[in-house]
């Protein structure tokens, strides 16, 4: 479990290095490295959605996505989707509906919400509880979730060259 | 106490302060934390469900290249003499001595650097018990043979807990005992009685941050940072286990990754303060979900209810049974067991009435407070109990409680006055938005449909003191000291509210200083929905302080009453620059009177109660036994909220959580085994869950012995959901439900078993 190799890719649209070890995840690299928090691990299983990140434009479960498979990608995470002081759409409207209380699962939601709105610029209330059945919130803010959503693709225009930033 | 507010802070909808911290992903966790020279500490948790440790052996973990140390409990002894710790009783030890009481109990734990090395390391241990029989039943614990704790050790730390002894020789943790009137005459002249038994089944809070602790040692210091919901019972219980004074212990907390009781009292607190100091190094423990499992659970219950009622549908009698499954160690259970014990016999006005209620020891893995704090086991019982005489009467369910429903002005079961409780004024809401006496669709072919209505109460915690400071700063900017825990009831907000309320300022601008025991000051806890009441009253005096000597120092100054001089030219004119403090300081008990031993009267039993009912309406599939919740209606009295947005996602929330634990949610043991520790195997809701519809409601309401009028609502929505849907349930289909949860397989078995 000491096997390390070097890795190359972009990270919230900076190009970055890093030695990691064979048996680490992204999560483990991009917390450890790079002290980003937003993406946590919580189950372990790849089952609630709170150590989403985005490879390439796709949201994975970080948690079990090895960092060596991140060699050559693109990976964007919670702390990359503001634009300095300007939130994205997406979080603006996860503030004004209230569609967290804790907010350990928020970044994830968010960037789940973000693919979504890409593959579904103006989901129903049915694709949205579809498409985000893989992330849990213990505190059960689904119904805020559900109206920030609908608020974000009310509000977001589909950005062109599909998802992230 | 004033209801309208002056300034408009108090009863605005404003959005979570730290919202942006939160959609960001930089809100601070003790998760995040790390301390440099940290190890990482992985548990090795016992395989047997209760024996006697023969023999643990180290060896080839100590050996295992990158671990720094094992420890064992001889290790932690040599530490803490009398390592037991534990609110009620200290009964729990920091690592198992001699026996092990149930699985997934901690046993030795490996430090490392890397916590991928101190989990393989904890792979290589080897322990052999002699397994002994066990209990895990908390009916057969009454009578079982096998006795859990040979010596049973009160703490003695809370004041509603003073009494605890236990039965020695027995399993019984504590009794709560209450006589009200003639039971046995009211039964031999009832004209029905009913009499049924209602079980629950154990389940997990699930907090996705698992629970998280570092110790961090200093030269005669020890700082813990760690997700808890009650750092200064930590810091308290620390100081005692290390013989140290409590300011030699610091307790720090950030924003919690939800709690819902998992994070209260020790959990590993104990143990990573034992770690630090024998590794001299700072310690991270980070449970996986699974082992969260092993550590804290919901107590399962078993409760026998028996109704006298007469011929107009008067209850006259009442006698309750309740057996509660504590697990291997007490935690709080023995409050569980008290105070929800006050209310067993439901919202309704029964002038004889008696309630035993039992905390047990059992081989199971410890439960403890669970956001209702047994009361939603509880009105499971008694609300499902209430549907059933109804039928069994042919009254209407909502008349029949109409016709026994508790009004303010009457005695509950311990003698206290109601008041301030709009119990009624909450089941009219129900009736109101389900449409109760409307014509009802009731399904057609396969798919049956049903409705179904329950309401409960809860008595708050007592006697418990909250503390806070307000200090101005010499630019008149401000910040609020209180250990109150934002866990994601967004208490933060509702504090500074409060404060800004008083001081007239706008909340947005008033800094909340994270509890940090070196800094703010006591606080019982952030527990069973007390903080807007306790610590809303006491921010409120520390505010009303600070303006006091706002005032003060303006008279000081020679300047009129009521003059507008910005703060920051009154400090300018007292100091001759920027500087300088106004501190504010005030602090909250609410008063109480004990239970009678024997008899569990007391004329005050409670600050405030709380009240809530959910309404459902569900479709039952009776060829799969699938239940779909097209409505679910929640409706509470909080008073008058603070802020009303917050208070209504506080009342979904309850309800979805609870609806977890009402249809899906249940840890399967198997030969004392615990099957499914974890998210694949234990579901908890997701948005696919979730009812077609949820609606929730605060009813107009003042709390007149609250800040502003105002008192708690995080638990308030869990009381009324699962018999609410059992009741809807045997509306649909004609069957009863009487164990959660009701999955589809239950209730397919129940329309077999019926012949539907």
């Amino acid at each position: 479990m000491t096997a390390t190799r070097r890795i190359q890719f972009t990270l919230n649209g900076r190009p970055e290095t890093a030695e990691i070890g064979t048996h680490e995840t992204l999560v483990d690299v991009i917390r450890d490295r790079f002290a980003l928090f937003g993406a946590r691990e919580s189950c372990g299983q790849g089952l609630c959605g709170c150590c989403t990140v985005l490879v390439d434009g796709r949201a994975v479960s970080g948690c079990l996505f090895l960092a060596a498979s991140a060699d050559g990608t693109r990976i964007d995470t919670i702390e990359g989707l503001a634009d300095g002081n300007a939130l994205d759409p997406v979080q603006e409207a996860f503030v004004e509906c209230g569609a967290f209380q804790c907010g350990f699962c928020t970044p994830g939601f968010i960037l789940m919400t973000k693919q979504l709105l890409d593959d579904i610029p103006e989901p129903s209330e049915d694709e949205i509880r579809h498409y985000l059945s893989g992330n849990l919130c213990r505190c059960g803010a689904y119904p805020e979730v559900i109206e920030a959503v609908k608020l974000a693709s009310r509000r977001r225009k589909p950005m062109p060259g599909g998802a992230g930033r | 106490m004033s209801t309208t507010t002056k300034t408009g802070q108090v009863g605005r909808s404003l959005p979570r302060l730290e919202g942006r911290a939160k959609v960001t992903g930089r809100a601070d966790y003790i998760h995040n934390l790390h301390v440099p020279g940290m190890l990482h500490g992985k548990i090795f948790r016992s395989a047997v469900v209760h024996g006697r440790i023969r023999r643990v052996d180290i060896d080839a973990a100590r050996r295992f290249p990158g671990v720094h140390a094992v420890y064992v409990s001889d290790d932690i002894r040599r530490l803490i003499p009398n390592p037991y710790y534990g609110p009620a009783f200290h009964d729990q030890p920091i690592l198992a001595i001699d026996k092990v009481r149930h699985v997934g109990e901690p046993v030795a734990v490996v430090l490392a650097e890397d916590p991928h090395v101190a989990e393989e390391g904890a792979r290589l241990i080897v322990a052999e018990y002699d397994e002994l029989p066990a209990v895990t039943d908390e009916v057969e614990a009454m009578t079982s043979s096998v006795i859990v704790h040979d010596v049973l050790k009160p703490a003695g730390t809370f004041p509603d807990l003073k009494h605890i002894e236990g039965r020695k020789g027995t399993n019984v943790a504590l009794e709560f005992r209450l006589r009200r009137g003639d039971v046995k005459s009211a039964f031999a002249a009832a004209d029905h009685i009913f009499e049924h038994a209602f079980r629950t089944q154990p389940v997990m809070h699930t907090p996705l941050e698992p629970l998280v602790s570092v110790a961090e040692p200093a030269d005669g210091t020890l700082t813990i940072h760690t997700a808890s919901q009650s750092p200064s019972f930590v810091r308290i219980e620390i100081a005692r286990l290390l013989g140290w004074p409590e300011n030699r212990v610091r307790v720090k907390t950030a924003f919690l990754g939800g709690g819902f009781g998992a994070k209260l009292y020790i959990k590993l607190e104990a143990l990573v303060a034992a770690l630090a100091l024998l590794a001299r190094r700072p310690v991270k423990i980070s449970l996986a979900m699974d082992e969260q499992f092993f550590t804290i659970t919901k107590h399962p219950s078993t409760f026998r209810i028996k109704s006298a009622v007469a011929k107009d549908g008067r209850i006259t009698a009442r006698e309750c049974e309740v057996w509660w499954n504590g697990g291997a160690y007490a935690d709080i259970g023995p409050r569980v067991t008290q105070k929800s014990g006050f209310t067993a016999a439901g919202p309704y006005d029964i002038d004889n009435v008696a309630i035993d209620s039992y905390a047990l020891y059992t081989n199971r893995p410890p439960a403890g407070a669970l956001r209702g704090f047994g009361i939603p086991q509880l009105v499971w019982a008694y609300e499902s109990h209430t549907d059933m005489i109804a039928r069994g009467l042919g009254i209407d369910p909502v008349e029949f409680r109409r016709r026994n429903i508790l009004r303010d002005g009457r005695p509950q079961a311990t003698g206290t006055v109601m008041k301030d409780a709009a119990i009624e004024k909450v089941l009219d809401r129900l009736v109101e938005r389900l449409g109760w006496s409307r014509p009802f669709d009731r399904g057609q072919g396969t798919v049956k449909r049903g409705h179904g209505i329950a309401i409960g109460f809860k008595a708050s915690i007592a006697p418990t003191t909250s503390v806070a400071i307000l200090n101005i700063y010499a630019d008149g900017s401000c910040a609020l000291y209180c250990s109150t825990v934002d866990m994601g009831q967004g208490s933060d907000t509702a504090m500074a509210q409060i404060a800004a309320e008083v001081l007239d300022l706008s909340a947005e601008t008033v800094r909340v200083v994270h509890p940090d025991t070196d800094v703010t000051p006591y606080d019982m806890a952030t527990l069973g929905s007390r903080s807007t009441y306790h610590m809303g009253h006491a921010v409120k005096r520390a505010a009303e302080d600070a303006r006091a000597k706002v005032d003060a120092l303006k008279a000081e100054l020679g300047l009129p009453p009521g003059t507008n001089v910005p703060l920051a030219d009154l400090f300018r004119r007292k100091y001759g620059m920027q500087a300088g403090n106004i501190v504010g300081v005030g602090s909250f008990v609410p008063s109480y009177a004990s239970p009678d031993h024997d008899t569990g009267l007391t004329p005050n039993a409670t600050p405030f109660w709380m009240v809530g009912g959910t309404g459902a309406e569900v479709e039952v599939d009776t060829e799969t036994g699938h239940v779909r919740i097209a409505r679910l209606i929640n409706v509470a009295d909080l008073g008058t909220p603070i802020n009303p947005r917050i208070v209504e996602t506080q009342l979904s929330g309850g309800a979805i959580m609870q609806l977890g634990f009402t249809m899906q949610e249940k840890m399967e043991f198997a030969g004392g085994q615990l099957l499914n520790p974890n998210l694949a195997d234990y579901k908890i809701p997701g948005l696919r869950d979730l009812p077609a519809r949820i609606e929730n409601e605060a009813v107009d309401a003042v709390e007149h012995g609250g800040p502003f009028g105002a008192k708690g609502v995080g638990e308030s929505a869990t009381f009324g959901v699962s018999p609410a849907i059992a009741n809807a349930i045997d509306d649909a289909v004609g069957v009863r439900l009487t164990e959660l949860p009701l999955t589809p397989e239950a209730v397919f078995h129940a329309l077999q078993n019926a012949g539907r």
